[in-house]
């Protein structure tokens, strides 16, 4: 019998209503009640929150195929060291993970070397082609836990509306990076008077909307489940917020990055500002930021999109899109959404766990007794500057190199293992 | 050791420049400007400084126009176009250039096909850099040249109306003429086809406003610049094919809107039957030569300031 307790916290957890000083006990894996016994090891967290164990349910680990940029070992590693415990990897690697031998590999490769749980997000279609649906029962029953095509959106509607009857009859949600591929075609930047100012091509803002119309149609036209990946704008906000006031089953999640930077950012043409959807403008964010607080947003995830250094040190235009996001996660969202008073500590908390854990119908994101022993221990008010080159993903590109934070990680804690703590 | 800790300035856009800036460039490109007797002066003021133009991107008058400005300035330089560069090879940008400022050139003359090419470089390395055209961003040496030949023409830009014609979505030598037109509190017409004028350029500077049909862009103008259209940027027709130069090009009948004296204006390369008629360009209301002319003035004074 192995035994952590996690001394003299605040103990935070959204989904069984708790926020108190006291203790939270792990034992073989699994939080636990009572008395810890007497050789339980003991973490000390007086001071600071004890909360489930983050969940971010939205990151490309670059393995199989691109293991230059990221592994499922460093990437789990960042993800530890960003506070979280659990991690759903997105298909677009090579090969895409479009069956259960993709699936399984990574299952297989995430327990031997990642610290933290890694749930595969399995293809809609052969190959993220858009053409012919994957090999998505298989690969529910090799572990996936939600299907999308992210970053090559299905554009074939009816194609769409195959894949929703399909997972709704397996109860899979459907995750869509809702883009408009002609819409957004030639762009590197939110459209508007920044990318005019620029001379840069413009993704606009209805190339996301039109998606996220087509998808909730289908979603109620097919009953499925259905989940806007890395909200972006005003209307999509609108719509969901819409969707889900006439009961359909529809999620978001929103980036930190899309709450804290709009398109302002881009005047230096730096490419750690490039990533889909775009930064927007003041509007969009202020939008995200109204969605965050009444709970049409459920979840924020960080689309962590690790590239290596040379191919984001080009001219603007033919740098990849997206930047890493896993250890910035936390300090984002408290200097920019509790610090500033605009949610409450168990909102962000319930953003980070119970939130994800809905959607992909997981039985985590909780410290109820009986629910896998994943905690986050995390403060209000240690100083710290995050530093790219120090991360532990194997990428550097985040727009946040060189950022002060008020309140960040402090220990995660997956299966009652404690597999970082801050140095 | 000494550290050089001030970031060596060049030109990269006329955005960022201040009017008093701008005034004094275009007043000491007047002084270089030849007398009509005599030919451009020679000066040594760059002697011994090198100065490096690499061309990205297809370009015949403003590469000579930058050549010919450093050479009367006593300076040498070398023009290398990509074609024949590493670049072909797969050379990064920040790669090639770092090989070249390895050789200790004084100063860069970039254009590229990329916006924001110049600003990315400019980051990474302390070398000051001229921006001779980035992608669809800004072309400053034309603004400042274009407004030295619009100020042989009129005592002063404020209060002028501008009307900027053509493919304004593509155009870097719109943007760079927005802005420095509206530092001097000149108000801009925009027109084009819907396509090639989005509505955003409206908040681009002060003063500019947009209009799709050419006689209530040229109503009054003092000014008209007709834009070349940019084909090899474009990736849809703006319109039918033949409908252009029936609607955006400008042929002498337009020119009756007009104010009696305007200008007119091209930055060339000019395609004759697409963009204005040739009776047109070869008009006495034509400054097209003028403009050519002033282009080497102005890089004079803008290379002499950055070097000198």
């Amino acid at each position: 019998m192995s035994a952590l307790l996690i001394k003299n916290g605040r103990v935070l957890d959204p989904a069984s209503g708790i926020d108190r000083i006291g203790d939270v006990l792990v034992v073989d894996g699994v939080i636990a009640e009572g008395g810890a016994p007497a050789d339980a090891r003991v973490f000390d967290a007086s001071g600071a929150i004890v909360a489930p164990g983050f969940i971010d349910m939205h990151v490309h680990l670059r393995e199989p195929g691109i293991e230059h940029a990221e592994t499922i070992e460093t990437g789990g590693k960042a993800a530890a060291a960003g506070g979280f415990t659990t991690i759903c990897c997105m298909p677009n690697t090579i090969p895409v993970n479009d069956s259960d031998t993709v699936t399984s590999y990574i299952v297989q490769r995430a327990r031997q070397v990642s610290p933290v749980n890694v749930f595969p997000i399995g293809a809609i279609t052969r190959g993220s082609k858009g053409e012919e649906l994957s090999a998505i029962e298989s690969m529910r029953d090799a572990g996936i836990v939600a299907i999308s095509d992210d970053g090559r959106p299905v554009m074939n509607s009816r194609v769409m509306r195959r894949a929703m009857e399909l997972a709704a009859a397996l109860d899979l949600p459907v995750i869509d990076h809702c883009e408009d591929l002609n819409l957004s075609a030639g762009g590197d930047m939110h459209e508007g008077a920044q990318s005019v100012r620029l001379g840069l091509g413009g993704i606009p803002s209805a190339s996301e909307d039109v998606m996220v119309a087509r998808d909730l149609l289908l979603a109620e036209l097919t009953g499925a489940r259905f989940h806007v990946a890395h909200l972006s704008t005003s209307r999509a906000v609108a719509m969901v917020a819409f969707a889900k006031s006439k009961g359909l089953r529809v999620s978001a999640e929103v980036t930190p990055h899309h709450f804290a930077l709009t398109d302002a950012e881009l005047s230096g043409y730096d490419s750690n500002f490039k990533m889909k959807p775009p930064l927007r403008c003041r509007e969009d964010v202020e939008a995200a930021l109204v969605g965050i607080v009444d709970g049409t947003i459920d979840a924020i995830a960080t689309d962590h999109a690790p590239h290596a250094g040379s191919e984001k040190m080009q001219e603007f235009e033919r740098c990849p899109f997206g930047i890493t996001g896993l250890e910035t996660a936390l300090g984002l969202a408290l200097s920019e959404l509790v610090h500033p008073g605009r949610i409450g500590l168990a909102r962000m908390v319930e953003m980070f766990t119970s939130g994800p854990a809905r959607i992909l119908s997981l039985d985590r994101g909780t410290l109820k007794p009986g629910a896998p022993g994943d905690v986050t221990v995390f403060d209000l008010d240690s100083e710290w500057t995050f530093d790219a080159q120090q991360s532990s993903s194997k990428s550097r590109n985040s727009p946040f190199h060189g950022r002060r934070f008020r309140g960040g990680p402090v220990a995660t804690v997956v299966g009652g293992e404690i597999v970082w703590t801050r140095a | 050791m000494p550290t050089v800790s001030i970031k060596p300035a060049g030109l990269l856009d006329i955005e960022s420049l201040d009017r008093a800036e701008i005034e004094s460039i275009l007043e000491r490109a007047r002084f270089f400007q030849p007398r009509p007797d005599e030919n451009y002066r020679r000066l040594d003021a760059l002697r011994g400084k090198t100065i490096v133009n690499l061309f990205f991107e297809a370009s015949t008058r403003t590469r000579v126009s930058f050549e010919i400005a450093a050479k009367r300035l006593g300076a040498d330089t070398l023009s290398i176009a990509a074609q024949g560069s590493s670049v072909s090879k797969g050379e990064s940008l920040v790669d090639t250039l770092n090989t070249l400022v390895a050789m200790r050139p004084n100063a860069i003359v970039m254009r590229h096909a990329a916006s924001g090419a110049p600003q990315f470089l400019a980051r990474h390395l302390k070398i000051p850099i001229v921006n001779a055209g980035d992608g669809t961003h800004e072309h400053p040496t034309q603004a400042l040249l274009d407004a030295r030949t619009i100020l042989d023409h009129r005592p002063s830009l404020t209060g002028l109306r501008v009307a900027i014609i053509g493919d304004i979505a593509h155009s870097r030598v719109a943007r760079s003429n927005v802005h420095l037109l509206s530092k001097f509190g000149a108000s801009v017409v925009l027109c084009g086809p819907a396509s090639l004028l989005p509505r955003d350029l409206v908040g681009l500077a002060p003063g500019v406003s947009l209009a799709h049909r050419m006689e209530d862009a040229l109503r009054d103008a003092d000014v008209i610049m007709m834009l070349r259209v940019q084909l090899e940027r474009q990736n849809e027709a703006p319109m039918a094919a033949g409908e252009y130069f029936r609607y955006y090009g400008l042929r002498l009948e337009h020119l009756k809107s007009a104010r009696p004296d305007a200008i007119v204006m091209h930055p060339g390369p000019i395609n004759r039957g697409r963009e204005l008629s040739s009776e047109v360009a070869d008009s006495q209301r034509s400054v097209i030569l003028n403009q050519v002319e002033n282009g080497v003035a102005v890089r004079m004074a803008v290379l002499e300031r950055i070097l000198g």
